[in-house]
């Protein structure tokens, strides 16, 4: 299968700073991807990597084959919403939909207008007067006409509350199963990507930290309590990990079964399993998708 | 086209994945005889809408039960039953319940509590499929 995205080695530097460094990917296509992790970790610089904004410091990236923002074809493959679901303020909904055609050249204008008529956005209000959730339908709106293969969104909901939220992800995945288009998006909040994502990854302070698809890193992590020990088996690789004077509580990812009875052996949820990899624990090596 | 039989329904907090949520619910649904040979699934594009989840999810859930013998796509329709799993067994459960209704009375009659009764029933369901097993 093709990836969407093939990092190698990728590093962005801004003066001193690694924002992002040694990232090395492969993100099948067909996936609605998750990009996790806190505030300033470098969601956003991967993100304007991939849509050719910006320019690698060190190492590769390829998107659906192409170097990012190479040329006409390349462009009209990939499409971006960026944070804040941009619009033009002071022009009208039936004006962007009049870009987006001028603009794309794979531009769908019935999926535009039905889109624009389902959701009662009048082609006449200025995109200022919109309330944040239409905004943000009007900007995902103009990435799913635009009819890219790769659909990129940088924190797309981060802004909007609990019913635009769920009302734009419905959105958002209709189009997914309308058009089979594969989606990378990003959020600081794993409960906005339970649902959506197949394939996760975390970045911390620049690095990525995990990568897999969602079911494969439910099923190999495994929180492990009981009487104190200081080493596990080899097979068991340690992502976060306390203790007190009797007891230790681990998480471990492992494609082998726990065998040690001592154990109390519990599953963990998604959102349990990105917290694991946010805590700071000392030299962890960084890991890659297993397929 | 058809109006679907089942709705699905998500539990974020259960730590069952989507996924399996919406297969348990299919086999619950044939189970009860909710769902019967020659209905219709919900389609893809209406749990998507409806759930706002990854059609991934639901194709998986989908494919799952189609192994199972479940049920079968029809290419361009939708995704149907072709098989129950309410059988002979639903017509048991009638005298079960019976049963176990008169071995709860006489586990309250010794004194048990509701958290007891589920401990007790829970332990002895886990080692009785341990024998099975082994």
């Amino acid at each position: 299968m093709t990836a969407v995205i093939q990092a190698r080695g990728l590093g962005k530097k801004y003066g001193q700073r690694w924002a992002l460094s040694e990232c090395t990917l492969d993100i099948p296509a067909g996936r609605v991807v998750g990009l996790v992790g806190p505030n300033g970790a470098g969601k956003t610089t991967l993100l304007n990597l991939a849509v050719g904004q910006m320019q690698p410091t060190a190492g590769s990236i390829e998107v659906l084959g192409g170097r990012p923002a190479s040329g006409p074809e390349q462009l009209a493959k990939v499409g971006y919403v960026a944070q804040d679901a941009p619009t033009y303020a002071g022009l009208s909904v039936g004006e962007h939909l009049r870009l987006g055609a001028r603009l794309n050249p794979r531009w769908d204008d019935a999926v535009a207008r039905e889109r624009i008529g389902r959701l009662g956005l009048e082609p006449g209000h200025r995109a200022g007067k919109l309330s944040g959730g239409q905004r943000a339908q009007l900007a995902l709106t103009l990435g799913i006409a635009k009819r890219p293969e790769l659909l990129i969104l940088d924190e797309p909901v981060a802004a909007l509350d609990p019913l635009a939220r769920r009302e734009f992800l419905q959105g958002l995945m209709e189009a997914v199963a309308e058009h089979s288009l594969s989606v990378v998006l990003s959020s600081h909040l794993v409960s906005d990507l339970e649902r959506t994502c197949d394939y996760l990854i975390v970045l911390v302070e620049s690095r990525v930290q995990v990568a897999g698809d969602v079911d494969d890193l439910l099923a190999t992590h495994h929180r492990l309590t009981g009487p104190r020990k200081d080493t596990l088996p080899q097979d068991q690789h340690v992502v976060s990990e306390s203790h007190t004077d009797r007891q230790s509580t681990y998480v471990v990812r492992t494609d082998g079964r726990i065998h040690d009875p001592a154990w109390t052996v519990g599953q963990l949820g998604l959102e349990d399993l990105v917290l694991a990899y946010m805590t700071p624990a000392p030299s962890r090596p960084t890991l890659e998708a297993i397929r | 086209m058809e109006v679907p039989v089942i709705e699905f329904h998500l539990d974020t907090g259960s730590g069952v994945s989507p996924y399996m949520q919406l297969v348990r619910q299919v086999r619950h649904a044939l189970r009860l005889d909710l769902l019967r040979v020659g209905e219709q699934l919900p389609t893809v594009k209406d749990v998507v809408a409806r759930l706002a989840i990854n059609p991934n999810t639901v194709l998986k859930a989908y494919r799952e039960l189609e192994r199972d013998g479940l049920v079968a796509p029809r290419p361009g329709v939708g995704t149907f039953v072709t098989r129950t799993l309410a059988d002979e067994s639903l017509t048991a459960h009638g005298p079960l319940r019976t049963d176990l209704e008169r071995w709860l009375a006489k586990a309250r009659l010794a004194g048990l509590d509701d958290e007891s009764i589920e401990a007790l029933f829970m332990t002895t369901f886990r080692s009785a499929r341990e024998e099975d097993i082994a």
